[in-house]
């Protein structure tokens, strides 16, 4: 497979993963703003910093509701925002269309001018659709994926691709929301934490999941345990980590050669499933999760070079 | 009187229409109306569109489609088919010819300026032979027709005529939507078109290919406007598409860079015009190029299709002397007709020309596009005279022709159908042998009385059928 192909589906299948993230980061923020006793400000503050566009808003500015669906859906020049997601996964798509089946193409095709023609009175009126919209967008394009590409490379760099930013989501919203999960604060924060984490639960589309593993009650080390060592819950960081190591040891068989990111990959996947939560506070919450952001990173350098992305 | 590709001499509808007149009563305009709104709705959907630069807008346009298919019999089919089979034949062997000896010239039928002073000709090419001794793998040549009997070449391309992905598309889409439609007749089908155009280019592998030569299609990118049809035709040969970063030349052989490291390439169907491919041999400020890919081909390393320089063989001021060419090279009188054509660098043409500008359609000898022509009949007085001083400053670049009557085929307009003018463009391809599918891509100028066809000026397209 031409090394450009490869790089591309890795970045389509990125972008798509990106732009669900974004999505259901805002519902989250848009859940925390009506929670009792939030302040604005800070909600939507934690939004940006896990999208890690923190300059475009400015460091002190009030982010308000406004500004939000200006940056985070509708500008075309902010990478992070839903439609350049959305249009960088269809360009990604089109340099590489013999690479895709005809309904992956179609599935990033239909609509992507959409958010072009939404000022953002509108697209505030129509917030709860336009969430919806680009989760059925990114859900269309997996099913897509899953039940018509062939199973050869391709599909490996595109889950690959798709696991890594999916992990890397994760990790970072709990990089943004670790405070809210240290056991100390459990006697300072009481009720609104709670909501915190139901809410964070709730933008992973896990909150029914974990219920049905932990049962009825929220403890910090439960959803910690949830998010980071579930190797059931495919939003969970070792579940991704599996996914990884598992994309890349099938690329090493097909090239018939393994290479550092199936090392380091093989690696971050043993680390993490021989902690357990406990071990993780010990170490520190926020210490483990930069940790594996910064792993999470070079392993992306590591793939685009063992593969010789441009 | 137009020639209406419908109805017979006595106003009747033709034989090989009736069960399309038949349909359309029976669907009605509106239904049909509906019909074309779900077609537009497939096709900007999968994507064929086609970019316009320089006009805002949007950029991924769609090319407007016309539900009304155009229809060929087989016995007016069996005349094309040999006339156009010829006219490629023809066309290669010229190309041959001027790189090499240059026989008809010393033969004093084709004058040597008009080739060797000509910007499509190639000195880089002189004295090579490419695999095959083919020089234009896939040559386009659109036909005109005037009478019911009277077809016509407006013009030949030999360097990589596009269209022919709305052939295969708008055949897919008719079928799809309109199976009873097909029930009724006997089209012949053009589906193997992909197929037949990779024979054709593992015929002419490079002479350092020992093995089934790997080919790829190359594309200057996905902005190029007609990217779509890059894709589309690597997808359905089962072949890599590859941009020019892609590409690499070692040892005279090229290689294409892939996630198992480097992997030979041996034939480059490559759409990028000759002066972009090589800023070594061709442009040097090219940025789309690969450096050493022309050495790579001349030393046999690498098939490139079509040949650098073939565009001298489909240059306006060459297209006079075709019908020569055909009996030159291959003893035949040619089967179909050339448009008439003045020659503004013979002063008798010249002084002929400029006393009929009102009447004459005029085209620039390197334009293409339908851009830069003059449509006597349609301008107006001061255009004519602007157009006449460009004329009388530098002759040898334009040519006239009569402002030809086209044929009108029906076609769909808002409240009932309506008559356009159409063109048509068949692929015919060369590798060891000629290959032609039935049908090829019928143009049509939506807007009332327009002979303009281009889609970049308000043409449209229509399946086109061969019936069998």
């Amino acid at each position: 497979m031409l090394s450009r192909t490869a790089e591309n589906l890795f970045w389509m299948a990125r972008y798509m993963e990106r732009a669900e993230a974004t999505a259901r980061l805002l519902t989250m923020g848009q859940r925390m703003t009506i929670l009792p006793g939030a302040t604005m400000r800070d909600e939507w503050r934690s939004v940006v910093q896990v999208t890690e566009c923190e300059d475009v808003f400015g460091k002190d500015a009030i982010i308000r509701e406004a500004d939000i669906v200006e940056h985070l859906i509708l500008n075309a020049d902010n990478p992070a925002s839903i439609r350049a997601c959305l249009a960088r996964a269809r360009q990604n798509g089109k340099s590489v269309r013999t690479a895709l089946t005809q309904e992956m193409w179609e599935a990033l095709n239909e609509g992507w001018r959409k958010l072009e023609t939404y000022g953002v009175n509108d697209a505030r009126r129509e917030f709860a659709e336009i969430i919806d919209w680009v989760k059925t967008r990114a859900m269309i394009f997996r099913g897509a994926t899953e039940s018509g590409q062939l199973r050869n490379e391709g599909h490996d760099f595109l889950r690959v691709g798709g696991a890594l930013e999916r992990a890397q989501m994760t990790l970072r919203l709990l990089d943004v929301k670790y405070y809210v999960l240290l056991p100390e604060t459990e006697v300072v924060g009481g009720h609104r934490d709670h909501y915190q984490w139901t809410s964070v639960l709730h933008a992973l589309s896990g909150s029914r999941a974990y219920h049905h593993v932990y049962g009825g009650s929220y403890t910090p080390a439960q959803i910690t345990d949830f998010l980071m060592l579930n190797r059931q819950f495919p939003r969970s960081t070792l579940y991704c980590f599996d996914q990884m190591a598992y994309r890349l040891q099938r690329l090493a068989s097909w090239h018939g050669q393994r290479t550092p990111a199936n090392l380091r990959s093989e690696e971050m996947v043993e680390t993490l499933a021989q902690a357990n939560s406990g071990d993780i506070f010990r170490r520190g919450l926020h210490e483990t999760v930069q940790n594996k952001i910064v792993q999470c990173n070079a392993l992306g350098h590591e793939i685009a070079q063992a593969y010789h992305f441009g | 009187m137009t020639c209406s590709e419908m109805l017979g001499e006595a106003g009747d509808v033709r034989d090989c229409y009736a069960a399309v007149q038949q349909w359309v009563d029976e669907t009605g305009i509106e239904g049909l109306h509906r019909r074309l709104s779900e077609a537009e709705a497939i096709f900007r959907r999968i994507g064929i569109t086609f970019a316009v630069y320089g006009e805002g807008g949007d950029p991924e346009r769609l090319i407007p489609f016309d539900l009304l298919p155009r229809i060929f019999t087989a016995a007016e089919w069996a005349r094309l088919e040999a006339g156009i089979r010829q006219r490629a034949a023809a066309l290669n062997a010229f190309l041959l010819d001027v790189y090499n000896r240059g026989e008809i010239i010393r033969a004093g039928i084709v004058p040597g300026d008009i080739v060797y002073q000509n910007k499509a000709y190639k000195p880089e090419m002189a004295g090579f032979t490419p695999p095959g001794k083919v020089y234009s793998h896939i040559v386009g040549i659109d036909i005109v027709r005037t009478g019911l009997d009277d077809f016509m070449v407006l013009e030949d391309n030999c360097r990589t005529p596009s269209g022919v992905s709305y052939m295969l598309e708008n055949r897919e889409i008719m079928t799809r939507m309109f199976p009873e439609l097909f029930a009724r007749h006997r089209v012949a089908p053009v589906d193997d078109y992909p197929s037949q155009l990779l024979r054709s280019l593992q015929e002419v592998g490079p002479p350092a290919c020992k093995d089934v030569p790997r080919v790829v299609v190359l594309t200057p990118g996905s902005f190029n406007s007609a990217y779509y049809e890059h894709s589309y035709l690597a997808d359905l040969m089962g072949v890599e598409l590859v941009e020019p970063a892609d590409l690499f030349v070692e040892d005279g052989l090229v290689f294409m860079k892939t996630t198992r490291g480097p992997r030979r390439v041996d034939v480059i169907y490559r759409r990028i015009d000759d002066d972009f491919i090589d800023p070594l041999a061709f442009r040097a400020d090219s940025l789309l190029g690969v450096p050493g890919l022309f050495n790579a081909y001349r030393g046999g390393g690498v098939t490139l299709c079509s040949a650098p320089g073939a565009g001298i063989a489909d240059d306006k001021a060459v297209y006079v002397y075709v019908p020569e060419m055909i009996r030159f090279y291959l003893g035949e009188s040619a089967i179909l007709q050339n448009v008439p054509t003045w020659q503004c660098s013979k002063p008798d043409d010249f002084a002929h020309v400029m006393a009929h500008l009102p009447e004459l359609v005029v085209k620039e000898v390197h334009g293409s596009g339908g851009y830069g022509m003059l449509i006597g009949p349609k301008a107006t007085s001061s255009e004519i005279e602007a157009y006449a001083a460009r004329i009388r400053a530098n002759p040898s670049e334009f040519i006239a022709q009569p402002t030809l009557d086209l044929s009108a085929a029906p076609t769909l307009g808002p409240v009932g159908l309506v008559q356009r003018h159409v063109d048509f463009r068949p692929f015919c391809l060369v590798g060891k042998e000629i290959r032609l599918v039935p049908g090829g891509l019928t143009r049509v100028a939506l807007a009332e009385g327009s002979l303009v066809v281009n889609s970049s000026q308000g043409g449209g397209v229509k399946d086109t059928w061969v019936l069998r």
